[in-house]
């Protein structure tokens, strides 16, 4: 019998090493002449134990990480086959402390099968959705994702079930389903950690929605920073195709993006897949009434899809017993940047700022003082250490005056330099701005510029006043929220981080 | 990653084939740009870039016209308009990875290859390009080499990035 190794073949994984780790093990064994059988997994997104290896076991699976090449030989020796100790021993995955406080609805299968094999997805669950979406009314369908309470998870929150209706009473001889797998916020990679993890899921949620609304054609929109996800993805949809989950009745395609930060936002994307610049519609017409090409279009996060099958299958009130307040569920929140133990958590909403970054997180990775946290990519606030008591949850966070956004965390340390972050905003804005807008277009370059004359100690009191005019223009005059919340990590920065501004003494002596 | 020589017959294959390709997906939702941006990637695939001579190919074939085709390949950030480096090496700089220290590494790559954001290496052969979030932000800082996702770059990590462009 040969004994399964588990190594992820997530793009993140691959980054550090992870497909050097699959060839010297496959060689050690084949030197040993052990019989080994490698399957290659998305990751279980404990990312700082990446390359994590995890060998089957009768007890269960048993992982090791960080694994180099360099320690290969060393595992085998001691017997990692049979999962011996071993300094790199992680114990069983079924106990690592990361995982059993999570509650993996979205990412249950990610790290643990491979995830283009469509008899292992169905075999863990998959389809059942599915099933359960075709033996009831489409009515009944909305009704499980009322009671779900899901809300949109790309950014905006906007209640699911709202947007299926809609879709669903449109007339129309065609009607689209449109997956967001722009994810073009820094610090979020759920949707890529999904793709490569789990397609499959993806596409019965698509599926379902498919069924509910009456569409006949989907897309699914991935950034070309995206490689990888883009090549699952397209694996998947073949093998959908010939499992018959996909086919005349209900095809889907991949289309790539082209390296601009605004398609993102729904209207800009559908814009993108007709071949145009990506622009932004003005709303209405909502694309529930009129999207890709004219058609009613319902369009979603690779999150909120993916809720979907869970959902159908296991009711929408256990989903919706899940969270706090009006955010129902589970919420896969990624921990990045200077941080000791980033990566992917699935968490019930509710958890604070302070227990992700430091009980989970466990500080920074530098091991220098946290000086600050990005909440919700570009356009989300930047949260100073004293705000760290607030909830993730959509409403807490636009109460302490930022976003949830698709539940990216970022982590500073000291050596941030605030007026420099706050910059990089107004500079993101000016570079990726549509050009509807003249306040997003144009009015980010001169932010930016003001910026610098503050910094520089040039008639502070007076370009203060003219960048928060910006701020208070771009916020009220913006067609959508690129330039309407470029002002959250422009303002919270200054707000909360007034002393890295204003250092005007020494430059007015040296003029 | 090739700067081929742009060759009219292969920009009209490529280009037929990814309008029949969007025709069977989209049906007559299929007319006029809706196969562009598939169009602009699998040419710039093939020539390492879109070339201007294909733009009226383009426009031709899809019954739109020539300015529409440019203002599309200048709006998106990845379509160039002139022959790439043989190898392009895009580094993220977004806010993740600058908590990582990506301006550091930035500035590695300037003084030690003279390689600057929009500017090939010394010798000619590399490129360096600016991107934001490769959805790596956990284990940055992180660059793009063609396919290949490289992450926790340090200075010797930047070192062994470059050497793998230049082979
Ligand atoms: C500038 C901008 C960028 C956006 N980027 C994304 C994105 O990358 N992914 C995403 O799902 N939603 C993004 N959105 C939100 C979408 O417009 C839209 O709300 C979302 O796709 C709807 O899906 P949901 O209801 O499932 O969240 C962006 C919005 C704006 C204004
Ligand atoms: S706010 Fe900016 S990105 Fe949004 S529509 Fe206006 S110009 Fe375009
Ligand atoms: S911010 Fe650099 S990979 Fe996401």
């Amino acid at each position: 019998m040969s004994v399964r190794v588990y190594i992820p073949a997530d793009a993140a994984a691959k980054s550090i090493g992870a497909d050097a780790v699959a060839a010297a093990v496959r060689d050690e064994a084949m030197r040993l002449g052990l019989a080994i059988e490698i399957v290659r997994t998305g990751s279980r997104g404990l990312l700082w134990l990446e390359p994590m290896v995890e060998i089957e076991t009768a007890r269960g699976r048993v992982a090791y990480g960080v694994v180099r090449v360099s320690d290969v030989a060393n595992l085998f020796a001691a017997g990692f086959l049979d999962g011996a100790e071993h300094p790199l021993s992680l114990g069983l995955v079924d106990d690592i402390l990361y995982l059993r406080a999570q509650t993996r609805l979205t990412f249950a299968r990610v790290g643990v099968n491979d995830p283009l094999s469509f008899e292992a997805y169905v075999a863990s669950g998959g389809m059942m959705g599915l099933a359960r979406a075709q033996a009831i009314s489409t009515d009944a369908i909305l009704d499980e994702m009322t009671i779900s309470g899901l809300r949109g998870r790309g950014g905006a929150g906007f209640p699911a079930a709202i947007k299926w209706r809609t879709v669903r009473d449109a007339q129309s001889a065609r009607k689209y389903v449109v997956i967001n797998a722009d994810e073009g916020d820094s610090g979020t990679f759920a949707d890529r950690m999904l793709m490569e993890g789990d397609p499959f899921l993806i596409i019965e949620g698509m599926a379902i929605g498919a069924l509910a609304v009456g569409a006949d054609r989907g897309v699914i929109y991935i950034r070309s920073e995206y490689p990888h996800a883009i090549h699952v993805m397209n694996e998947a949809l073949r093998i959908a195709r010939r499992e018959k989950l996909l086919g005349a009745h209900f095809d889907v395609e991949v289309r790539v993006g082209a390296g601009a930060y605004v398609c993102g936002e729904e209207t800009a994307l559908l814009e993108s897949i007709e071949g145009k610049r990506g622009q932004v519609r003005a709303k209405p017409p909502l694309p529930a009434h009129r999207g890709l090409f004219g058609r009613p279009t319902l369009v979603h996060n690779v999150l909120t899809i993916a809720a979907a099958p869970t959902i159908l299958a296991n009711g929408g009130k256990a989903y919706g017993d899940l969270g706090v307040g009006r955010s129902r569920g589970t919420k896969p929140v990624q921990l990045a940047g200077n941080v000791k133990r980033g990566g992917l958590y699935e968490l019930p909403f509710g958890v604070t700022l302070r227990e992700l970054v430091y009980d989970i997180g466990g500080g920074t990775a530098s091991g220098r003082p946290l000086r600050a946290v990005q909440v919700g990519g570009p356009l989300g606030a930047y949260f100073p250490e004293h705000l760290l008591d607030t909830p993730l949850d959509y409403e807490a966070m636009a109460k302490a005056g930022g976003l949830l956004g698709h539940g990216g965390v970022v982590v500073f340390d000291d050596g941030v330099d605030m007026a420099r972050q706050a910059r990089f905003a107004f500079e993101f804005c000016a570079t990726e701005s549509c050009g509807k807008c003249t306040p997003c277009r144009i009015g980010s370059t001169r932010g930016a510029e003001t910026l610098d004359k503050i910094v520089a100690g040039v008639e502070v009191e007076k370009n203060m006043a003219l960048v928060d005019d910006l701020l208070t223009l771009m916020t009220d005059a913006s067609l959508c929220a690129l330039g309407g919340l470029t002002p959250l990590p422009v303002g919270s920065a200054l707000k909360h981080f007034p002393e890295d501004f204003i250092r005007a003494p020494k430059c007015a002596a040296a003029e | 990653m090739s700067a081929d020589v742009f060759n009219a017959d292969d920009a009209e294959r490529i280009i037929a084939a990814q309008m029949e390709q969007a025709r069977v997906f989209y049906g007559e939702d299929a007319k006029g740009a809706a196969p562009l941006l598939p169009i602009l990637h699998a040419l710039q695939h093939a020539f390492g870039h879109v070339p201007p001579q294909a733009q009226p190919i383009i426009a031709h074939a899809l019954n739109i016209s020539q300015a529409e085709v440019r203002g599309v390949v200048s709006f998106y950030h990845d379509f160039k308009t002139e022959p790439a480096a043989r190898a392009v090496i895009k580094l993220c700089r977004a806010e993740a990875c600058q908590a990582r220290g990506c301006e550091r590494i930035a500035a590695h790559l300037e003084s030690a290859y003279g390689l600057k954001t929009g500017a090939r290496s010394h010798d000619g052969h590399i490129s360096l390009e600016s991107v934001y979030c490769l959805g790596n932000c956990a284990l940055g800082p992180t660059a793009l080499l063609g396919d290949d996702l490289i992450g926790m770059i340090d200075e010797a990590r930047a070192d062994a990035l470059v050497a793998q462009a230049r082979r």
